[in-house]
Order: C-alpha cells, then structure tokens, then sequence
C-alpha cells in the first residue's frame, strides 16, 4: 500500500478577477517508510499540496490519500496520524516551549513522558530554554520546536513544508541527518524545499514547477536523464564570458554556478572545440574548461525550460 | 570619505546586557564590490548589518558607511544607501507604479525624476504591461527584482541585501544575480548576506562571521585555497562547525 497516494489535484484560487491555478492536476504516491521531496520555488503549490493532504485545503477536483485514508472523507483519522510542520511558524507565542509541548502531546491524548523517545534528539535541544515564550525563541530554535510538536504523538507520516527556508547550511545539514534517523523509524515523510541541492538527500522527488510536476524520480535517475553534455568553464572574467557563450548561435544555455558556468549546446558533438572557439575571440585568462555531470538543478532549469 | 572605501569598521560591538552579538569586527568595504557577509543563523549578521544602516547604535568601536559616521550621521546614512531583504521589500497590496513612486519620494526624488525612473525601471525589468498589477499577483522572482531595482533607485552608494534569493527559483536566482553584476559595474557597492554558497562565490570578497567575531575575510578562490578546499560550501562548514551559540 502506498502511504501517500496523489491523483490529477486541481486547486485553483480567485484573486478578484483573476483565477489562478495553484495545482494544475497533479499525480504521484509515496512509498511506506520513503523520504519523498518536493523540490520547487515559492509559488510552485507546494504549500497548497500539503494543506490538501492534511486536511486543512479542500481540492477542486482529484483524489488524495494518506496512510489508506480519504483526505476528504476520512478527515479525522488523518489527523490523528498525521504530523504536519508548516512553512510559518504556527506554535502558541505566549505559551512557553514546554507549555507548547504539552499542549499539543495532549490533544493528540498522549504525554511527553510516554513519547519522549522518538522527540529526545531534537527536544534535548531546546529543552534548557523550556521555561521560555515560543515567541521569544530564535528561528533555529522554533525549528527545533515545531518539529518536536509534530512528533510528539507518534505520527506515521510526516509533512514538513520548507522546514530548512532561511536555514544555514550548517544546521540544514544537521536537520536531514535527523530526517534520515525518523526514517529509520519507520516513519513516512513529505519534505519540500526550494534549495535544489537537498533533492539528492530524498529517496525521491517531486520536481515542481507553477503547479505541475516536472519529473518524479529518484535523484540519480532525473540526473542520468539529463539530455545534453554539460560543460563547465571557468576564466578570470566571468561576466564578459558568460555574456559571450550566451549570445553565440551554438549555445543552448548558460548558467553561473558558483565559480563555473554551465553551458549546454544546440548539438552534443565537439562541444568542447566550440567553447574553445568562443574563448579565442575574447581576452580571457585562466581559461579551463571541463565536462561535467549534471547536478538536480541544472536537470531542473532544463525542465523549466522544455 | 577615504578614497574607494565605502565602508569601514573598526572594532565594531553591540552588546545587549551580558551578551555580545557582534564582537569587535573589523574590515572595509570598496566601491564597487561585491562583499558576501556570511555567518550561520545567530552569528550576528542582522545585527551588524543593523548598524552599518544606521538602525541601530554601536557599544563600541566605529564605523563610517558611504563617507558617513554610524554615531553622529545616521540620517545621513539611511539616505546614501538602499536597502532590500527577503522578508520585506514591497508592499503587496500597492501596485508596481505605486511602488516604485512611493519609494522612489521616499528616497527624496522630485516628480520629474519619478516618471523618468519609473518608465525606464519597467522597461529594464519588461514589466511594463504590469505597472498597474498588485505586486501580490506578481511571481516571487518578479518581486524580487523589481524590489532590488526600487532599492537603488536613488543610486545610492551601497546596497545592503539580507538574503535576497531565498525561495526564489533557480532561473529567476540567476537573473537577479545578473542584476547585481549590473549594479556593481556602474559603481554601486553591493553588501549581501546569501545562505546559498555557490552565491557566495559570485562575490568580489566574503567574510565569514562565527559567534559574533570575523573568522575569515578573502576571496573566495582565496578562502578555498587557505581551507585547502574545492567549493565555499566547505569552507562555511568547516567554519561554522566551530560554532558555541546555539544558532537564532
């Protein structure tokens, strides 16, 4: 049985005059004990997918289900097994991190002692500052928080909605190693992120893009169908070269990549005599040129482009 | 001001109570260039940055941004600079040539000047067939630019960017930076914090804040060299590892 079951979800929203579709049919499922990624930018429906598949959105049209359960029908059970983090920080302020805790193991009828366990690592963190407002926390600290109040019922499929957005690199490592020990737990999760690098962490992805899935696959599959060879160029004047491969008829895209740009052409054969070719027109120094493999945000742009 | 230098500080604290957030940091900034301040969450980055705007009072120490003293000139200050984050840029519920006039009276430009900004700023950015759309129905990436374009409307000196591109997608991310690029070549400093590292490495020099100090300041080929790694992603890693707070 698949844990998360997506079929054709349409939700579109009126803004005066303007409708907009958040979901344009959108169809994927989650396997049991899976961490499934939902890589796209804001705006991409994401936030909508997540309020649907909680409970709190109504679809226009499709079927969802979690855990064997109608989204529609089956409200209730949902959420009982369900944790859900969104993307804005949703705790009580004026209640401390404790009071916090307590509130939400008990409306689910359990305790902290009885589930204390499986929220240890990550409340262990906090749990100096139980005494304070939730209000008064620093952003990593809320993070810490909402995660722990998610989890605190012993939830079998977990919804975490851009939990690493405003995130250092540092602790967003730190939170996908704590993702990946829940997993070990047998626990089902549904991530979204709009950092394009964190895709190669998920046992799967979602690529999403104005409401339509791009691709859904394991993170080495949407890599090995990348289509182009990539090229990856580096010289000490970068604006002027990437200007340059940008404008000649041959080249396909370029992008800056942090001290490379990634260029692709309209043909795969003799790539590299052409980029050559470009930097013998230019003054350019230091000029190395490499073949590349792609990574989940070339293969993305790619998409966005089709 | 010292020729070329459009910010210097030196020795620059804020203290709230017992606890010091930024700690006697030191470093200048050159016309023109594009400076990375980077530090994981807590490290004290909005908090300098507070300062460096003129927003907020220094314990200690001194420092001058666009030729004016963050003590005595702040009003100075907030006029020679400009100034966009992630969290708030525009207001949505205005449209896109409400904006920009808003801004752009704000920032003490005449009416003749507004129109003249106005028309060019949607031609560069194409988005004159949006000007009378609420910027709530724009794309985040539109947003973004649009509210990067408003920020150097006046041509400050510098512009100070607390995380610009977060959330935005990775085509719309690149264009910004395009616009940076843009901004810096005609001589407008750029000060951005980013939590994304190949961003880190678009810029002229990064510094690095850990635990409220300046751990590292280069270039980024040169950081990366020192650290005897291959991408800046490393490097912050291996910085912010060192970390005692616990981060904000």
């Amino acid at each position: 049985m698949k844990t998360i079951v997506v079929e054709n979800i349409i939700k579109k929203y009126r803004a005066g005059k303007v409708e907009v579709e958040a979901l344009g049919g959108v169809s994927f499922a989650v396997d049991q004990g899976e961490i499934f990624g939902l890589i796209g930018p804001d705006g991409a429906g994401k936030t909508s997918l997540f309020r649907i598949l909680t409970t709190l959105l109504l679809a226009d049209s499709g079927f969802a289900s979690v855990d064997g359960f109608d989204v529609v029908k089956d409200y209730k059970k949902i959420r009982n097994r369900v944790g859900y983090m969104p993307g804005k920080f949703s705790l009580y302020p004026d209640l401390t991190v404790q009071e916090n805790l307590e509130f939400f193991a008990a409306i689910f009828h359990t305790t902290i002692k009885e589930n204390y366990e499986l929220v240890k690592e990550i409340y262990s963190q906090i749990e100096p500052f139980k005494d304070r407002r939730a209000g008064q926390l620093s952003g990593g600290m809320k993070q810490k928080l909402a995660l722990s109040c998610a989890l605190i019922h012993k939830p079998t499929v977990l919804f975490l909605d851009e939990p690493t957005t405003g995130v250092d690199a540092v602790s967003r490592k730190e939170f996908w190693e704590m993702l990946h020990r829940l997993k070990m737990q047998g626990i089902t999760i549904l991530v979204s992120t709009a950092y394009m690098d964190e895709a190669t962490l998920c046992d799967r992805v979602g690529l999403i893009q104005k409401g339509m899935l791009l691709s859904v696959n394991t993170p080495k599959d949407i890599i090995e169908e990348f289509q182009h060879s990539l090229w990856a160029i580096k010289a000490n004047e970068m604006y002027p070269l990437m200007e340059a491969i940008k404008s000649d008829p041959a080249v396909m895209s370029c992008y800056p990549f942090g001290q490379y740009h990634h260029v692709t052409f309209n043909h795969n054969e003799n790539n590299k005599e052409e980029l050559e070719r470009i930097v013998e027109n230019g003054n350019y120094t230091n000029v190395e040129i490499i073949p590349i493999t792609a990574n989940v945000e070339d293969c993305f742009m790619a998409l966005m482009k089709e | 001001m010292e020729a070329g230098k459009v910010i210097i500080a030196k020795d620059l604290t804020k203290k709230f109570g017992a606890f010091t957030a930024v700690d006697h940091i030191s470093f200048e900034v050159e016309k023109g260039e594009i400076f990375g301040f980077l530090g994981a969450n807590g490290a004290g980055k909005t908090t300098a940055m507070r300062m460096l705007c003129g927003l907020s009072l220094p314990t200690s120490g001194t420092a001058s941004v666009a030729g004016f003293d963050v003590y005595k000139e702040n009003e100075s200050i907030k006029k020679n600079i400009g100034y966009m984050s992630q969290k708030f840029s525009l207001y949505e519920d205005l449209t896109v040539n409400e904006n920009i006039s808003f801004y752009a009276g704000i920032y003490g430009l005449d009416d003749d000047q507004i129109r003249e900004k106005t028309s060019l700023l949607l031609a560069q950015l194409e988005l004159e067939g949006e000007r009378k759309s609420l910027v709530r129905s724009l794309p985040l990436g539109w947003k973004q630019k649009l509210a990067f374009s408003i920020a150097i409307v006046h041509d400050p000196a510098i512009v100070f960017l607390d995380e610009p591109t977060g959330g935005v997608d990775p085509i719309a991310r690149r264009e910004f930076w395009s616009m940076i690029y843009a901004a810096s070549a005609k001589g407008i400093t750029i000060f951005v914090t980013t939590h994304y590292m190949d961003e880190a490495e678009y810029c002229s020099r990064v510094s690095i804040m850990v635990d409220g100090r300046i751990d590292a300041l280069d270039s980024p080929k040169n950081l990366m060299k020192n650290f005897g790694v291959s991408s800046m992603d490393d490097v912050f890693l291996q910085l912010a590892r060192k970390a005692q707070r616990i981060g904000d």
